[in-house]
């Protein structure tokens, strides 16, 4: 069972490195019992690498961590819960068809001789929730009729089973309703008063200034500060999250009169995920979708290609009307999408780079037009892919190269309109230079580009306007050029907040 | 610029495998010392051939055809009994057998893509309604028996220049071959395969999985009408006579370097598994080793095949594992 006696740890200079790219230089991080300390950062910050470390997950390569003023060294997670650390992600780990008192022992279940003492840890669990003052869920209850918010509860429960005094906690509202965040806030105040830690990683201002005693800010992998909430300001917050050169070469944005008839248009558009779009792309045109992970910009490129269509409002292509209910209907319509995923949803890795380059041409628009070999060289040679031969399997290519084998796919059927899901994630500094120019190009030929992307620096290098979403719904459209800070003040709802 | 060969990934050792049988068949059997032995052995391995032709197009494509024995033997036990010796009904059977084919694959194919049951399950339940609606109809011993028309397929020869007297089968399986490398090499066959490899990359670049899926049952089907119609014209009539072809024609398919699970491997490479798999046959009945084993060896070659492609998912013959690299970057002890 919990203790009554608050633990603290300390990270001291943590580094980690992947691959040769570090991730995280030299990070401070102190937790304090009964506190709630709130780890805030821009996507790639390094905060969810933090949170591994902390967890076990990930082994240091620098640094050091005390629990309790005792220096730890964690092998694996199973070190990090017995020096009682648990990380409450974001995923939930719980199987639907048990019941909560089986989720919460799973794999560690008390034994009476040989059989599993169901009635202890039955009691048990009832203990924890009621210690946890949550009369409304019962250990016997199948997971799967809990609500979400009820389910983070039993994952906080599993977490307190194992003596855990220091809970991680990855986006906790990310998969909550507005009206259980409310709950949330409760039970992690109640955790707070019970003498837990509690390093809570979001980018929500609101939740932090409404939750946090202490705030650390990461950005690009380094520490930038520690300080009570009662001393930072939204402002603050905002530019020690962003607040860098932007150093880097973009090709030069379109001129007023390079811009052509609007392309793609939605109004009114919207689903389940997303709402009240009104976004109208040019030809000619780079228009850059911003927002934090989870504001809707990947679900609009889902809903414009027909992946998740819109239900709401209307799209038009060229100035009419359309019903874009499957990926096929767009495709044909001269809509393409460069999703986020080059390899889970973009190539068929196992295939040759020229069957990839020809697929959608082979595959939507069969018989369309010539298959000829020197076409394929052509438009290789103009996403300059570097590959031994056209027959080699795209698996074998860098990122950057198959990226490029991506755009190829999409530049063999000429689309009218293009969306760019994160472009050049994880991809190299030349490789990505060489996106952006054909980006460029590509709207320098007409086609009205839509640009998604969580790099600021990249965004705001690549638009011509900038549309930013907050919580599915545009917060604010941005002119060229924008600073960083302004792209982030809407993204994180600050400045929407003021308004209300 | 020299033209090299370029053999899909996967196909060489088969090849490899294919021409040592052939060189021990010439070694141990008389018979192989001309061209006719070998195209008695093409003869009797045209139906098998055909068979993981068909079943090549649903495995590249990430399924399973399970029930292409049971259908082969619904072919030849209803063109006995609907033919039942008459010249003038062999046109029509045989239009009606390929049409049967093409109707099995098709509610193959639309149960695997629309109701979303794994094909392995759909088609193994296929399996047994043929095999159960054939016992049901004949009573466990067919009736009637083949024109001659019907066997001419099988067992029939016609005169070709320079070639001399070739099998009618051996005819088919060339065409059926052919047209099979035409259709991989064209915009559907490579699209099939790259549904096999990436189902979600397929559908967002537009493309109908569904449809995909279900062709590549239908050829299936239509492949085994055609098998049942070759080996209608050596082996004799009996609800038996496909019993177990499925399993053969997997087994050649995955000697031929086709990833299960779909994704990768050649046509050619299969066929030429089917072609290694009735060589191997035939050598060992050479070599005196009982009819009994076949099942055995065909079990070890599977197993060996697919532990084969998994280890050395390379072209290099590895003749032992390839070093498992840690998922992990290595990473400096800490003190």
């Amino acid at each position: 069972m919990t203790s009554g006696i608050a633990t603290n740890v300390r990270l001291k200079g943590i580094s980690k490195s992947f691959l040769g790219v570090p991730v995280l230089q030299g990070v401070d991080l102190e937790l304090r019992g009964g506190e709630v300390h709130a780890l805030m950062g821009e996507n790639g910050a390094g905060k969810s690498t933090l949170l591994k470390v902390l967890a076990g997950v990930h082994r240091p390569d620098g640094g050091t961590i005390e629990v309790d003023g005792a220096e730890v060294s964690f092998a694996g997670p199973t070190d990090a819960q017995r020096a009682g650390i648990a990380i409450i992600h974001q995923e939930f780990t719980l199987l639907p068809h048990r019941s909560v008192a089986e989720n919460v022992y799973l794999g560690r279940e008390p034994v009476r001789g040989v059989q599993v003492d169901r009635r202890r840890m039955v009691a048990d669990t009832r203990e924890l929730l009621d210690w946890l003052g949550e009369d409304g869920i019962d250990p016997t209850d199948a997971v799967s009729s809990l609500s979400v918010a009820q389910r983070q509860v039993v994952e906080i429960v599993k977490a307190l089973s194992t003596d855990a005094r220091v809970l991680g906690m990855d986006e906790p509202t990310a998969a909550l309703a507005d009206h259980e965040v409310e709950l949330l806030y409760d039970l992690v105040r109640r955790l707070r008063e019970r003498g837990i830690a509690i390093l809570y990683v979001s980018h929500r201002m609101r939740e932090v200034f409404d939750l946090s005693d202490r705030i650390t800010v990461l950005k690009d992998g380094r520490f930038v500060t520690c300080a009570p909430t009662g001393e930072l300001t939204s402002e603050d917050l905002v530019r020690h999250m962003v607040g860098r050169d932007l150093g880097e070469y973009y090709p030069d944005r379109a001129a007023p009169d390079d811009l052509g008839p609007v392309r793609l248009a939605l109004r009114g558009a919207g689903n389940d995920r997303v709402r009240e779009l009104d976004i109208e792309v040019r030809a000619g045109e780079i228009v850059g979708l911003a927002g934090l992970q989870g504001s809707g910009r990947s679900a609009v490129a889902r809903a414009v290609f027909g992946v998740e269509p819109f239900t709401r409002g209307v799209v038009e292509v060229d100035g009419v009307a359309q019903r874009v209910t499957r990926p096929r209907t767009a495709v044909r319509l001269g809509i393409a999408l460069v999703t986020e995923d080059r390899k889970g949803d973009g190539l068929a890795l196992r295939q040759s780079v020229r069957d990839n380059t020809l697929l959608v041409r082979r595959a939507a628009l069969r018989g369309a037009r010539s298959r000829a070999k020197s076409d394929v060289k052509a438009l290789l040679d103009m996403v300059t892919v570097v590959a031994r031969g056209e027959h080699q399997e795209v698996r074998f290519l860098s990122g950057g190269n198959q990226q490029k084998v991506v755009l190829a796919k999409w530049l063999a059927v000429e689309p009218k309109v293009l969306v760019v899901d994160e472009p050049t994630r994880g991809i190299d500094v030349g490789a990505k230079r060489a996106v952006h120019e054909l980006l460029r190009d590509l709207a320098r030929r007409g086609v009205a580009v839509l640009m998604i992307s969580s790099e600021l620096p990249e965004l705001i290098g690549m638009s011509d306007r900038i549309l930013v979403m907050h919580d599915g719904a545009p917060a604010g459209e941005l002119p060229a050029g924008a600073s960083e800070e302004a792209v982030m003040a809407l993204a994180t709802g600050h400045r929407a907040g003021e308004a209300a | 610029m020299t033209w090299r060969p370029r053999l899909a990934e996967g196909t060489a050792p088969v090849l490899v495998v294919l021409l040592l049988l052939l060189v021990g068949l010439a070694i141990v059997g008389p018979a192989y010392d001309e061209p006719s032995g070998y195209l008695a052995l093409l003869k009797r391995a045209a139906p098998l051939v055909v068979l993981a032709i068909g079943q090549y197009f649903v495995i590249v494509s990430g399924g399973f055809d399970l029930s292409v024995g049971a259908l082969v033997t619904a072919g030849v036990v209803i063109a006995a009994r609907l033919i039942n010796g008459s010249e003038s009904a062999t046109v029509w059977v045989i239009l009606l057998v390929l049409g049967f084919g093409v109707l099995v694959g098709l509610v193959n194919g639309l149960v695997t893509t629309k109701l979303l049951v794994p094909s392995f399950i759909v088609t193994l339940g296929m399996l047994l309604v043929l095999d159960g609606a054939i016992f049901l109809w004949t009573g466990g011993a067919p009736r009637g028996a083949l024109s001659a028309g019907f066997r001419m397929f099988g067992r029939g020869a016609v005169d070709v220049p320079v070639l001399g007297k070739v099998p009618w089968s051996v005819l088919i399986l060339l065409a059926v071959l052919a047209a099979a490398v035409l259709f991989m090499r064209g915009g559907t066959g490579r699209a099939l395969v790259a549904a096999g490899d990436n189902e979600a990359a397929v559908r967002l670049s537009g493309g109908r999985v569904d449809r995909l899926r279900l062709l590549a049952f239908v050829l299936s089907g239509l492949l085994a009408a055609i098998a049942a119609i070759l080996l209608g014209g050596f082996a004799s009539v009996s609800a038996q006579v496909g019993d177990g072809l499925e399993f053969r024609a997997i087994t050649a398919v995955v000697l031929g370097g086709v990833l299960l699970g779909g994704g990768r491997g050649s046509v050619v490479a299969a066929a030429a598994g089917a072609l290694s798999l009735e060589a191997l046959f035939t050598l060992l009945n050479l070599l005196g080793v009982s009819g009994a084993l076949e099942s055995a060896v065909q079990g070890v070659i599977i197993i060996a095949a697919v532990a084969y492609a998994s280890l050395g998912s390379g072209v290099r013959l590895r003749l032992w594992p390839k070093q498992r690299n840690p998922v992990r970057p290595a990473q400096p002890e800490s003190s």
